[in-house]
C-alpha cells in the first residue's frame, strides 16, 4: 500500500491539469488532499512496519534483457523517511496556501517533487532509485525559477547543475557496479551481495558517495544549498532543506555504502593524515558542521542563516554515516528525520510568516520592527524551532545528535570534539538570530523608531493554515523527542537487515 | 540470384519509389490548378499512405536473403532499421502539411521519398559499391531538400554550404573506399576484412608486448579518408561546420529529416563498414594504451565532438543552432557505441539513434511553431510560450529533457545502454572509462543550455509587442503525439531494444 504514496502524489500533480484555470482554491485542496492521503498511508505503513524488517511491496520486470526491475519495498530506514516526506509535504502545502501566481503549475511541480522523493525512499532497485532521484531535479528548477525570490534564476540553475553533476557521478558508480556484477541486474540486494573486487570498490565508492553527498550538502560542494534555499519559495525551501537533502544522505547509506562497503577500508598508507576514504568523508562532514555554523553566525540575511545551518546539521548526518556502527548510523537516520522537520519549520517561519509580511529578510531591518509584538505566533514558533534545532532535550534533534556524537566518540574521538564545538556555535547563531529577528526592541523606543514604525501597515495576522502547519511540525518533533523509541526501533530494525551487515561487520576497519 | 528475387528483397523500396513517382505525376498533372494548401494535404495523404504500406510490408512480410554477394542484404535488423527510417520520414511529412515554404509540393514529397529510399538502401548495403550509391542517392536528395526554400537568402546559403561540404566529403569517402578496393581487390565488405586480416603482420606491441596486427599505412589512409565522408554525414567534429547553418536556415521539416533519419542510416552503414569491412583494423581507444586503428581515430573524434558540441551550444542564441551543436555532441555520444563489438552495443546505438531522431523531429516542430513565418528565430521568441501553448510547452520540455538525458526519457536509457555496453568489455576499467566519464560530464553541461531554452518557454513572461503566431491544430496534434511516443519509448525501452536484440541474434552480422 505504501507504493500509493508515490502514485497519489503523481496523480495529484496530473489532476492539476484538469483544475479550471483561475481557481486556486481547487488547486490547493486537490494538493492538500493528495499530500494528506500520502501522510496517512505513510503513518499506517510506519505503524505496520514498526519492527523495521524489510518488506517487499512490488517487484515486476521493467526492462527485459537489462535486468531492470520495478522493485519497491520498505524497511525501517525507508519508513522513517517516507513518514518525514509525508509530514513535510502536508506542511509545505499548508504554508503555500497563499500562492496565487500560476497555482496549478506550482502544486503540480510540488507534487511531482514529492512523488519522486517517495519513490527514492521506496526503491530497492538501484536503477529505479536513480530514475526517481533524477525525476526530482527538474521540478526543483522550475519551482525556484518561477516562484522564487532573490536571484532566483541563478539559484535555480545552480541547484539543477549541482544536482545533475552529483547524479552524473552516481551514474558512473552505478554503471561500474552494473557492469562488474557479471549478471545483468540492478537489484540492490543482489549488487550488495556481489563483493566486488577491492580495486573497483576503492574508486567506485568515493565517486558514488560523493555524487549522493553533493545533494546532502557536503563541504565543499555545499554552496548550492544556501543559495537555493534562500531563493526558493517557502514550500520549496522546506522541501529542499527538509527532504531533498535527505535524498543525498539516504543514497549514500542505501546505495554507495551497501554496494561498495570495502571502499571504506584503509588504503594501507596514510596521506596527509587520511588513512581511508572514510577518514576523508568524516573530516569533510566535520568541516561542514563547523563551517556551516560559523558562516551562519555572521549572516545578515535571515534566510541565509537557516540555509547555512542546514549545511551544518547535514554534516552530522554524514558524520554519523561514517561511524559505521549501529549507534552512529541510527543517529544519522534519526537526524535526517529531525532536521527535516525542524528545518522545514524554520524556513516556514522565515519565508512565509516573516518575509511575506515584512518583505525584508535583513536582520538589521527586522531588528527595528519588534516582530515579537506584531506577530507573536511567529516569534514563539521560531523560538521553539530554534531551541529544537540547538538540540535541547525533549525535541528530536537532541536524541539524534546525541547518538551521532556517541558513535563518533567511539570512531573518531578528535572529530567528535570538533563536532561538539559545532554544536556550541549552533547555539550561538540560533540565539543571535532569535534575538535579532524577533526581540530587537531597541529602535521602536528611540527617536527614529516612531517614524520607522509609522511607515508600516499593521501586519496581517498569522492565518489558520500557517498555525496548523506549525503545530504539525512542532508536534512531530516533540513526539519523537519525547519518545524516540518510536522511530529508533524501526531504524535499528532496518539497520539489522542483511543489507547493512557488511558495513556494521567491520568494513572500513 | 534472379531479378525476381531482387524485386522481392527490394519490394519496400520499390513501393516507396512508386509512391514518389505517383505523387509527382499527380501533382504535376491533375492537381496543377488547385490551391497549394490542398495540394500539400493531398500529397501528404498519399505519401503517408505509401509510408504506412511500406512499414506494414516491412513488418508483416519476413524476408531474408542476400542479392549478388552483399549488394543488397535483407535480414531482420535491416528491416527494423528501415521501419525506423520510414517512420522518421513519415514524421517529416506530417510536419510539412502546415508549412508553406514551397510551391513545388510534388517535387518536395518525391525528393523526400527518394532520400528515404536511399537511406533504406544504405541500411541494406554490405558492398562498398551499393553503399556509396545509396549514400549518394540519399545525400543528393537531402541537398535538394535543404535548398527548397529558394526565396530565402540564408536558406540558399545554407543549402549551398551543405552541398559543397557534402560533395567534398563524399569525394573523400569514395577515395577511401577505392583504396580499400585497391588493397583487397573486392568491394564486398566481408571480403575486404578477410584480405586485410590475412595481410596484417603481427608485431609485439611496445606497450605490453602482446602481438597486435600492425596496419598497412595505405589501410590507415583509407580508414581516415572513409571517415571524413561519414564524419560529415554524422556531423562530428571537425566535419560539423555545415550543421549550424543548415539546421538554422533550411526549411524546418527538411532540417528535422536531415538531423534524424539521415543520422540513423549513416550510423548503421558506418557501423557496418567499420565492424564488418574493417574488422581487424580496430586498434584501441583505451586510455594510455591507444593503438592505431579506426577506434583510436574515432575516440578522438568522439571526445572532440562531445566537448566542442556542448560548449559551443552554450553560446547560441538561435534554438536551431543550439540543436545543431547539441546534435554534434549527441553524435559524439553515439560514436561510443561503435567501440564495443556485439549485439548489445549495436542495439543500444540503434535505440539511441532512433529515439534521438524522434526527439529532435519533435523539437524542430516546436521551434517551427514558435518561428512561424519568420526568417530567423531566437531564444527570446520562446518567452511566454507556456501561457500561449501549454501542451506544446510541455512537449518541448519532454523533448529537451530527453536530449539532456533525464530519466525516465529515452535519452537517458540510450546513454545507459550505450555506456553499459561499452564498459561491459574486458579491460574496460580504466581503458574505456575515460570516454564514459567525459560523456557523463559533458551531458551535465548540456543540461545548462537545454534548461536555458526551457526557462524562456516556461518561466519568462511573454513580451507584449511580439505578434502571436497561431499554431495549426494539426501541428499541435502531431507534436503532442511525438511527445507521447518519446515518453512511451522512454518508459518502456524494451519495446525497441527487445526486437532489436532478437533480430541481431539471428542476423548474419
Amino acid at each position: 500500500m505504501l507504493a500509493w504514496t508515490i502514485y497519489l502524489s503523481f496523480l495529484g500533480a496530473l489532476a492539476q491539469a484538469f483544475v479550471p484555470r483561475g481557481n486556486p482554491r481547487a488547486a490547493r485542496w486537490v494538493a492538500l488532499a493528495a499530500t494528506i492521503a500520502g501522510l496517512v498511508i505513510a503513518l499506517l505503513g510506519t505503524v505496520a512496519g514498526a519492527d523495521g524488517r524489510f518488506r517487499p511491496l512490488l517487484d515486476v520486470s521493467w526492462v527485459e534483457g537489462a535486468g531492470i526491475h520495478y522493485f519497491l519495498g520498505a524497511d525501517g530506514v525507508s519508513l522513517v523517511l517516507v513518514l518525514l516526506t509525508g509530514i513535510a509535504a502536508v506542511a509545505g502545502i499548508l504554508f503555500s496556501w497563499n500562492v496565487e501566481h500560476r497555482p496549478r503549475e506550482f502544486f503540480a511541480l510540488f507534487l511531482t517533487l514529492v512523488g519522486g522523493v517517495y519513490g527514492v525512499f521506496l526503491s530497492f532497485d538501484v536503477f529505479l532509485l536513480f530514475v526517481f532521484y533524477e525525476l526530482a531535479i527538474i521540478p526543483k528548477y522550475f519551482l525556484i525559477a518561477i516562484w522564487g525570490s532573490t536571484r532566483r534564476e541563478y539559484a535555480a540553475m545552480k541547484i539543477a547543475l549541482y544536482s545533475f553533476l552529483g547524479s552524473g557521478l552516481v551514474l558512473i558508480g552505478l554503471l561500474a557496479a552494473y557492469v562488474a556484477a557479471g549478471t545483468k541486474t540492478t537489484d540492490l540486494f543482489l549488487l550488495a551481495h556481489q563483493s566486488f573486487p577491492q580495486s573497483l570498490q576503492m574508486w567506485a565508492f568515493p565517486v558514488t558517495f560523493l555524487g549522493f553527498a553533493v545533494l546532502a550538502g557536503i563541504w565543499p560542494l555545499h554552496t548550492w544549498a544556501p543559495t537555493g534555499h534562500v531563493a526558493a519559495p517557502t514550500a520549496a525551501s522546506m522541501l529542499l532543506a527538509g527532504v531533498v537533502m535527505k535524498l543525498g544522505a539516504y543514497g549514500c547509506l542505501r546505495v554507495a555504502m551497501t554496494i561498495f562497503p570495502h571502499g571504506m577500508d584503509p588504503w594501507g598508507a596514510t596521506f596527509l593524515g587520511f588513512g581511508s576514504w572514510r577518514d576523508v568523508f568524516a573530516v569533510l562532514a566535520v568541516i561542514g558542521i563547523v563551517y556551516g555554523a560559523t558562516v551562519a553566525l555572521v549572516q545578515s540575511d535571515f534566510k541565509f542563516v537557516i540555509g547555512y545551518s542546514s549545511v551544518s546539521h547535514m554534516g552530522f548526518v554524514l558524520l554519523g554515516l561514517m561511524t559505521l556502527q549501529t549507534t552512529g548510523l541510527g543517529g544519522a537516520v534519526l537526524q535526517m528525520f529531525s532536521h527535516g522537520i525542524i528545518a522545514g519549520l524554520l524556513f516556514a517561519v522565515v519565508g512565509r510568516m516573516v518575509y511575506e509580511r515584512t518583505h525584508t529578510r535583513d536582520l538589521g531591518q527586522l531588528e527595528g520592527m519588534s516582530l515579537a509584538k506584531q506577530i507573536p505566533f511567529a516569534a514563539v514558533t521560531f523560538t521553539v524551532a530554534g531551541v529544537a534545532s540547538m538540540g535541547l532535550p525533549g525535541f528530536s534533534g537532541f536524541v539524534a545528535e546525541l547518538h551521532v556524537l556517541l558513535g563518533t566518540w567511539r570512531a573518531f574521538p578528535r572529530l567528535g570534539l570538533l563536532a561538539g564545538v559545532g554544536i556550541v556555535i549552533g547555539v550561538a547563531f540560533t540565539l543571535r538570530v532569535i534575538q535579532k529577528a524577533f526581540f530587537g526592541a531597541a529602535v521602536a523606543d528611540g527617536e527614529t523608531g516612531t517614524a520607522h514604525a509609522a511607515g508600516h501597515q499593521p501586519m496581517t495576522a498569522i492565518s489558520a493554515p500557517e498555525r496548523l502547519g506549525a503545530v504539525l511540525l512542532i508536534g512531530a518533533s516533540l513526539v519523537v523527542g519525547l519518545n524516540p523509541r518510536w522511530l529508533l526501533d524501526p531504524i535499528l530494525g532496518g539497520l539489522a537487515t542483511p543489507l547493512f551487515h557488511e558495513i556494521l561487520k567491520g568494513a572500513g576497519r | 540470384m534472379s531479378y525476381s528475387s531482387l524485386l522481392q528483397l527490394a519490394a519496400p523500396e520499390v513501393i516507396l519509389s512508386l509512391t514518389a513517382l505517383a505523387v509527382l505525376l499527380a501533382d504535376l498533372t491533375a492537381l496543377r490548378g488547385f490551391d497549394t494548401r490542398l495540394r500539400r494535404r493531398i500529397g501528404a495523404l498519399a505519401v503517408c499512405a505509401g509510408c504506412v504500406v511500406t512499414i506494414a510490408w516491412l513488418l508483416a512480410i519476413p524476408a531474408a536473403g542476400e542479392f549478388d554477394n552483399g549488394m543488397l542484404v535483407v535480414d531482420p535488423v535491416t528491416r527494423l532499421v528501415q521501419v525506423g527510417l520510414v517512420g522518421l520520414a513519415l514524421c517529416a511529412v506530417l510536419l510539412t502539411v502546415e508549412s508553406s515554404f514551397t510551391q513545388h509540393v510534388g517535387e518536395y514529397y518525391a525528393v523526400l521519398l527518394f532520400a528515404t529510399v536511399g537511406m533504406m538502401f544504405m541500411a541494406g548495403a554490405a558492398d562498398m559499391l551499393t553503399a556509396f550509391l545509396a549514400l549518394e542517392l540519399a545525400s543528393l536528395s537531402l541537398y535538394v531538400l535543404a535548398a527548397f526554400n529558394k526565396t530565402g537568402v540564408a536558406a540558399t546559403e545554407a543549402a549551398l554550404k551543405y552541398f559543397l561540404f557534402g560533395g567534398v566529403a563524399a569525394a573523400f569517402t569514395l577515395f577511401g573506399l577505392s583504396l580499400l578496393y585497391g588493397i583487397s581487390g573486392s568491394t564486398n565488405l566481408a571480403e575486404v576484412a578477410r584480405v586485410v586480416a590475412a595481410r596484417a603482420v603481427h608485431l609485439p606491441s611496445a606497450l605490453d608486448g602482446v602481438a597486435v596486427p600492425s596496419l598497412d599505412p595505405l589501410l590507415l589512409v583509407a580508414i581516415a579518408m572513409t571517415t571524413v565522408g561519414f564524419g560529415f554525414k554524422l556531423a562530428v567534429v571537425p566535419f560539423h561546420a555545415w550543421a549550424p547553418d543548415t539546421y538554422q536556415a533550411a526549411p524546418g521539416p527538411a532540417a528535422a529529416f536531415i538531423a534524424s533519419a539521415s543520422k540513423l542510416a549513416s550510423f548503421f552503414l558506418f557501423a557496418r563498414v567499420l565492424e564488418v569491412g574493417l574488422a581487424g583494423a580496430e586498434g584501441s581507444p583505451d586510455w594510455l594504451a591507444v593503438r592505431p586503428g579506426w577506434m583510436a581515430l574515432l575516440a578522438v573524434i568522439a571526445a572532440a565532438s562531445m566537448i566542442w558540441g556542448n560548449l559551443a551550444a552554450i553560446r547560441q542564441q538561435s534554438v536551431r543552432r543550439l540543436l545543431a551543436y547539441s546534435a554534434v555532441a549527441h553524435a559524439g555520444y553515439m560514436v561510443l557505441g561503435l567501440f564495443a563489438p556485439g549485439p548489445d552495443a549495436l542495439a543500444s546505438l540503434l535505440y539511441y539513434a532512433l529515439t534521438y531522431g524522434l526527439t529532435v523531429v519533435g523539437a524542430f516542430a516546436v521551434v517551427g511553431v514558435v518561428q512561424g513565418g519568420a526568417e530567423r528565430e531566437t531564444m527570446a521568441d520562446f518567452a511566454g510560450f507556456a501561457r500561449r501553448e501549454p501542451w506544446l510547452a510541455a512537449s518541448l520540455m519532454v523533448f529537451l529533457l530527453s536530449l539532456a538525458g533525464v530519466p525516465p526519457l529515452p535519452g537517458f536509457f540510450g546513454k545507459f545502454y550505450l555506456f553499459g555496453a561499452l564498459l561491459r568489455q574486458p579491460a574496460a576499467f580504466p581503458g574505456k572509462l575515460w570516454l564514459v566519464v567525459l560523456a557523463v560530464a559533458m551531458s551535465t553541461v548540456s543540461l545548462y543550455y537545454y534548461l536555458k531554452v526551457l526557462k524562456q518557454a516556461l518561466v519568462v513572461p511573454a513580451l507584449a509587442e511580439r505578434p502571436v503566431v497561431e499554431c495549426p491544430a494539426f501541428s499541435r496534434v502531431v507534436i503532442v503525439g511525438l511527445a507521447i511516443a518519446v515518453v512511451v519509448l522512454g518508459a518502456a525501452p524494451g519495446l525497441v531494444v527487445a526486437p532489436l536484440l532478437k533480430a541481431l541474434a539471428v542476423a548474419s552480422w
